[in-house]
């Protein structure tokens, strides 16, 4: 398995434990919304996601759509974090 | 027996200054007391302002043996009780107490008077401080003082130490809503006749590194300004403060020629029992139809509301949809303000500095503003006195503030 796929299966172990799904019912193209995960929800994936991968996520609950982090989908999520891995070098 | 009940006495410390006249210069001129964190370590903290009382230095007003008893949520609390207590008339001197001289009230009046002080987190510096010798620095052992400091109710001592009030006392935690929940209850205690006068408010000083980080974890804070009902809002600012009100029984204070300040005339409280952080719309709604109801007036009397506009998206909307649900077509001839866009939001403390502000708005005639208003919000479409302070006509001011937790309270003054 390569390292981007490691990441996505991180975000996915992640989001199936918040959402107390099985991984393999989380799929890329899930939005928060199909997922059930409310705002409140989100801060806690984000949370999850900064300890596992060691990365600071740009995420304003005030404002989703305001932050630099696109938290649309599953997938978007993914790309984000990857990014902010290579951002940290 | 049901009594009217005077503002006789205020105290103020906030980001705004060192007493109510620098508060309310503060509030007249539309002035951010918000700005880039400094009077703690900022490395590691992702949210870099917050409205800090930058003027209040406890070594100017207390003696260093003092110092080492009281948290700074017990020095501010100290400083506004000092000032509201002289302007009552009711006992005055120098909080320091170096010469051992200072007034108290006589005795027969302390047995009648008591006090209630808001406070969130209490004294969170010392806590700080002690878990920072504890866990960072792997000490043995924590300062003698530090349970005496931390305790929440150790304004409210103080407080009642240095004024010899000696009558029912107690602290109320509950959260953004503490010192009105505080004020509420000192009112009403004035009003039953239980007491004759109460010294009632709140204070909090918890812009430590710990709180600070407990708050970015839930990703509700702005980054660069507090801008309450503005499209673009981005969240809340914390802010750290005091203000303390002397309420007294009418009569009493008329016998003396005590300046009345302001009466409040009613209260309501609430209870969401909804969610422990999302504000609900009822709630907000019933605490001010019960504020109405227990001061016998109508919607239309009110001319100002002192918003919570906390500057959170969800809080801002909420609160627009809960006036509009109560106060009909009224709504849109409401004068609305959020000061918490000038002096941050100090939890613990901000009912009580918003009543200061509310007091402003009735004693002059003058609507404090909300400042770093930019976009309309069509779901936040009340006057919301937007940048600038205005001149109009007040007999009757509401102020909100609805906390997490989902409990509210609201209180009603009215000029004299």
């Amino acid at each position: 398995m390569s390292d981007q796929d490691a990441v996505a299966q991180k975000v996915i172990e992640i989001i199936a434990e918040q959402t107390m799904l099985e991984p393999d019912q989380v799929a890329l193209s899930s939005t928060p919304e199909e997922l059930g995960i409310d705002s409140l929800g989100l801060v806690e994936v984000v949370f999850a996601i900064e300890e596992a991968f060691d990365v600071s996520v740009p995420y304003n609950a005030n404002d989703p759509s305001e932050s630099d982090f696109d938290i649309t989908s599953v997938s978007a999520v993914v790309e984000g974090v990857k990014r902010l891995i290579a951002e940290k070098g | 027996m049901t009594r009217r009940v005077a503002v006789t006495g205020l105290g103020v410390v906030s980001s705004l200054g060192v007493g109510t006249r620098a508060h309310f210069a503060g509030l007249r001129e539309g002035r951010s007391g918000i700005g880039p964190i400094e009077l703690i370590e900022t490395q590691g903290l992702s949210v870099p302002i917050a409205a800090e009382a930058k003027a209040f230095d406890g070594a100017a007003y207390f003696s260093k043996s003092e110092l080492m008893m009281r948290d700074r949520v017990t020095q501010m609390a100290l400083v506004a009780g000092e000032e509201a207590m002289a302007q009552a008339g009711l006992a005055s001197g120098t909080a320091a107490g170096a010469d051992g001289a200072q007034a108290q009230v006589d005795e027969a009046l302390g047995v009648r008077s008591g006090v209630v002080i808001g406070t969130s987190i209490g004294g969170s510096q010392t806590v700080d401080e002690q878990y920072r010798l504890l866990y960072g620095e792997r000490k043995n052992r924590v300062h003698p003082f530090t349970v005496p400091r931390l305790m929440a109710n150790a304004p409210c001592s103080h407080l009642s130490m240095r004024f010899g009030l000696m009558g029912p006392s107690w602290t109320v935690s509950t959260a953004c809503s503490s010192s009105n929940h505080a004020l509420a209850q000192a009112f009403q205690m004035v009003r039953s006749g239980a007491v004759d006068v109460m010294l009632a408010g709140g204070s909090e000083a918890s812009l430590t590194f710990g709180v600070l980080k407990g708050w970015e974890g839930l990703r509700v804070m702005a980054k660069d300004a507090c801008r309450p009902f503005s499209k673009n809002r981005s969240g809340m600012v914390q802010g750290e403060g005091a203000a303390i009100l002397v309420l007294e029984d009418m009569a009493h204070a008329q016998a003396r020629g005590a300046d009345i300040i302001a009466e409040i005339i009613g209260c309501g409280m609430s209870s969401d029992a909804s969610d422990i952080v999302k504000p609900s719309q009822d709630g907000a709604a019933r605490a001010m139809v019960w504020t109405l109801k227990d001061a016998g007036i109508n919607p239309e009397d009110i001319d100002y509301i002192n918003a919570h506009g906390t500057a959170t998206a969800v809080n801002d909307s909420t609160e627009t949809a809960a006036i509009r649900q109560v106060f009909g077509v009224h709504a849109d001839a409401l004068a609305v303000s959020s000061t918490k866009s000038m002096h941050g939001h100090c939890i613990g403390a901000a009912g009580a500095l918003e009543a200061a502000a509310t007091l402003l708005a009735v004693r002059e005639n003058l609507i404090p503003p909300t400042i770093n208003y930019e976009e309309p919000d069509p779901e936040c479409d009340l006057d919301v006195t937007p940048n600038t302070a205005r001149e109009r006509q007040v007999s009757v001011a509401m102020s909100n503030t609805f906390a997490f937790g989902g409990l509210n309270a609201v209180l009603a003054f009215r000029a004299v």
